[in-house]
């Protein structure tokens, strides 16, 4: 990785040579001799303002490569190189620092991550650090109840005049102003989206996220407060805050609605879900999927959107919800109750169409693997086996943190 | 909309140019909007205004997410006034005005030559609606039928585009103008549309797929000029629209491709070694090869027909006065007057054809069909890298511009593909070894029975290598209704 650079490039077989990129460039990355658009790689700041009006999606391919490719090597070409091991087909973040953070959060999946097959083509990095997008904070609630440890917060950001698209399960950043202890601007915190793709109502340019405050009790008696989570949970309404993004390529729902989506969460994973659940709600399309959530929190009070979960539809979604500190009940947490829904489970895993989605804390992967190796087991499946299998289809998904 | 970057969705018509607070050409819009929608629905795509099509609308003219995708019913569709953002002071970039400030509203000295460009360029946005509207009922497939309304709904926001500026700055007349729009019809014997091209049918999808790379390839040059204008509304109007003319190449420059890749392909599986072995070929159920060259010739040479006279005083005086400049100006390096120069144009003298050199500014049709000849040859290229990747010996070549044409220098004489002159017994005896017969268009037409099952596409045309959107293959791109 250390001596790989990123190269924007054009598929020659795809693209009509329209000059519609070329226009577009703001600082004249986009050249063109006879025979193809080519982009100089010395030259483009992956602003990615040439992607969205390319009409033939030749524009939006990203390689890995020791040294970039020049532009006569770029106009010979009747196709593009054959990609490289270390060019992923979807590319998360062209910005190193969220790349790093969506690794990091995907490694629980065990391997390669791929988007599912019918899932829409997402946008991303359309804003970094050196120019971000402005949004303007809209609406900022505390979503579990007041006066229990978890202060959970839903975060409306609207952009205005600016297109920011995202799909739901994308992630955006967020840079806390101000520096660090060593002077140093803070380092950047990948936050999912809650909301659906077209905004918190039908129609919006706006997006949510669900912020649980970081504030822990250390030994020494002092308090640990995140600064990035403190900072958004404290914004009042109107003021503006800086994002980066949109990032994340695969963790993404699919547009099939014959798919079964299983989400299994804990505590603010539930954010990618809320917007997966709220696109399936508001598209009404009949299909044969359904949503299945399992999701864990230590009471109702600190779950958040408790309230507003009772409202969906059972004919929408399943739901389990798992408490861990009810006074009157033993402690229970998700992969127990999997097991208790060893059937239904096993059934999904036995369907092409299914679609298995984890998020939560950084562990919560390990517990649902063993669930799912008891579960699969008792059918006579190999679940390591199959989970590689569904992930390589983009049917197996994890992001923890 | 104080920033003229996005939309507001909110009124009748959607609008970046503030038309609240505009109330004359708001009202003027308005009352012009149930006469389209009516036509519209009469002369709009036939049998699928119920039908819900994935089509792209645009919420922004900013490039980032300027469309958004989602399942619309045409008359539905978001149709509205966007303009490119302003450009702070923008001076006018060629002819007798040049570097003046580019003009906000209109010089009252060349109204009337202003009104005829918007007017004819206005013109061939319906008409080529009407062309098509019968293809929806034979389109090859779903991925088909939705780009083929995405072209439609697309032209016809390219409409209100030329009426928006006809009735904000014309008044009166810019009114009767628009309304003239919507009751001339293409191919009518009595109120046909302006130019020939547009009276002319859109049989099959061959034809709809040469339509769009040879035609809206033209539709561009001419945006293209005119995003030059002096008159910055006009500028603005038209750099928006040729981020949306993008995908109307797109469909023509992919669907010739994928007949010919089809075509090949199935030669390669029978074992057909010759494509002039039409017969064995057309048994196959895919287009020949010479016959798809027949139909190239026929487009081109219409298309060529619409870059007007080859020595023109009017486009000389559009230049001069600042209106309309040529492809890419901004791009050239010159003096942008072109008082002195030359331009070499290709004439017919005593029947022969010779080149020329003529005052550059009488030579700007010319310059403008060359600059096209050049881009129009790149797809024809890559068609034939296609063809012999594919492993058949064959190429298709672009025909001389003397070829076929009903306007300019060489309406006056017959020459055949290679430029070559002949009697008009002669070009009467072979026409149909140059252009579609009756007989070879009663074959592609039986070629065309609709297909529309999700993800199959009819046995002339091979799939496209992305979907649209980035949707996968089975994705139902148009929910067929009733």
């Amino acid at each position: 990785m250390d001596t790989a650079l990123k190269q924007h490039l054009i598929d020659p077989e795809i693209c009509i040579r329209c000059n519609t990129c070329e226009a577009t460039c703001p600082i004249d990355a986009i050249t063109h001799d006879e025979n193809n658009y080519v982009v100089r790689a010395e030259s483009c700041n992956f602003c990615m303002d040439c992607v969205a009006p390319c009409p033939t999606g030749a524009i939006d391919n990203w390689f890995q490569v020791k040294a970039a490719f020049s532009l006569e090597e770029q106009f010979s070409w009747n196709e593009l190189p054959p990609r490289s091991a270390a060019s992923p087909e979807a590319v998360d973040a062209l910005d190193e620092e969220a790349a790093a953070l969506i690794a990091d959060a995907h490694q629980g999946a065990g391997g390669k991550v791929r988007a599912p097959a019918s899932a829409s083509k997402p946008r991303v990095n359309l804003f970094n650090r050196a120019a971000p997008a402005l949004a303007k904070v809209t609406g900022n609630i505390r979503v579990t109840k007041s006066g229990t440890s978890s202060d959970v917060h839903h975060l409306i950001l609207d952009f205005g005049t600016v297109g920011f698209p995202v799909l739901e399960g994308q992630s955006i950043g967020i840079v806390p102003p101000g520096v660090d202890a060593a002077g140093r601007p803070h380092a950047m915190r990948l936050y999912s989206i809650c909301s659906a793709r077209d905004g918190e109502r039908p129609n919006t340019n706006n997006l949510a996220l669900t912020v649980k405050r970081v504030a822990e009790p250390q030994a020494d008696g002092t308090v640990l407060r995140g600064v990035a989570s403190n900072y958004l949970c404290d914004l009042a309404l109107g003021e503006t805050v800086q994002v980066v993004g949109p990032f994340g390529a695969t963790f993404l729902m699919p547009d099939d609605p014959d798919a079964d989506i299983l989400m299994i969460c804990t505590g603010t994973g539930a954010a990618p879900f809320r917007g997966f659940t709220e696109r399936r709600r508001r598209l009404a399309v009949r299909g044969r999927g359904r949503l299945h959530l399992f999701f864990g929190a230590r009471t109702p009070q600190e779950l958040p959107y408790f309230g507003p979960l009772q409202k969906v539809p059972a004919a929408v979604m399943h739901q389990e919800l798992v408490y861990s500190r009810l006074p009157d009940a033993p402690k229970e947490y998700v992969q127990q109750r999997m097991l208790t829904r060893a059937a239904d489970l096993a059934a999904l895993l036995t369907r092409e169409t299914t679609h298995i989605y984890v998020c939560g804390l950084k562990g919560l992967e390990a517990g649902v693997d063993e669930a799912f190796t008891r579960i699969a087991s008792a059918e006579g499946l190999d679940w390591p086996a199959l989970r590689a299998r569904m992930r390589e289809a983009g049917r197996y998904h994890v992001e923890t943190y | 909309m104080p920033d003229g970057i996005n939309v507001d969705y909110d009124g009748l018509i959607p609008n970046n140019v503030d038309l609240n607070g505009d109330a004359r050409v708001r009202k003027a819009l308005e009352t012009w909007h149930p006469g389209y929608i009516d036509w519209w629905k009469d002369m709009g795509p036939e049998g699928f205004q119920e039908s819900l099509v994935y089509l792209r609308t645009a919420v922004s003219v900013d490039p980032k997410g300027w469309a958004k995708f989602g399942y619309v019913k045409m008359p539905d569709y978001k149709w509205g006034v966007l303009l490119a953002p302003k450009v702070e002071g923008r001076t006018i970039p060629f002819g007798a005005h040049k570097g003046e400030p580019a003009w906000q509203d209109v010089p009252g000295e060349y109204r009337a030559m202003l009104r005829r460009l918007l007017v004819i360029q206005g013109d061939t946005e319906p008409a080529s609606v009407e062309q098509q509207r019968h293809l929806g009922a034979t389109a090859p497939s779903l991925y088909d039928m939705r780009n083929l309304f995405q072209v439609n709904v697309e032209e016809g926001r390219h409409l209100w585009a030329m009426v928006y500026l006809l009735q904000k700055y014309f008044g009166k007349d810019g009114r009767e103008e628009a309304e003239a729009l919507l009751q001339r019809r293409s191919g009518d014997k009595d109120t046909p549309r302006m130019l020939g091209a547009f009276n002319e049918r859109t049989p099959d999808w061959l034809s709809f797929f040469m339509f769009t790379y040879f035609t809206d390839r033209d539709g561009k040059m001419q945006l293209e000029a005119l995003a030059q204008s002096g008159f910055d509304p006009l500028s603005r109007t038209c750099r928006f629209m040729l981020t949306e003319e993008a995908h109307h190449m797109f469909v023509g420059e992919t669907g010739v491709m994928r007949v010919i890749e089809r075509t090949c392909q199935a030669m390669k599986a029978a074992g057909i070694e010759d494509p002039n072995d039409i017969a064995r070929v057309r048994a196959l159920g895919v287009v020949d090869l010479p016959t798809i060259q027949k139909k190239m010739n026929l487009h081109f040479s219409l298309t060529l027909d619409l870059f007007g006279n080859e020595v023109s005083t009017n486009a000389a005086n559009a230049f001069n006065s600042g209106l309309k400049g040529r492809y890419r100006e901004d791009k050239l390096d010159d003096d942008h007057q072109l008082l002195n120069a030359v331009y070499p144009v290709l004439r017919c003298v005593d029947g022969a054809i010779v080149p020329q050199d003529v005052p550059a500014l009488s030579g700007l049709n010319m310059r403008l069909r060359d600059d096209y000849v050049v881009d129009a040859q790149g797809g024809v290229t890559r068609w034939n890298k296609a063809i012999e990747k594919l492993g058949v010996a064959f190429q298709l070549t672009l025909p001389h511009v003397a070829h076929n044409r009903a306007i300019g220098e060489f309406s006056a004489i017959e020459a055949d593909p290679a430029g070559r002159v002949m009697s008009k017994v002669e070009w009467a005896d072979n026409r149909d070894r140059w252009l579609p017969s009756v007989a070879d268009n009663l074959f592609i037409a039986s070629l065309m029975q609709p297909v529309s099952a999700a993800g199959e596409y009819a046995g002339w045309i091979a799939p496209p290598k992305l979907g649209v959107d980035g949707k996968p293959g089975e994705f139902e791109y148009v929910k067929i209704h009733g």
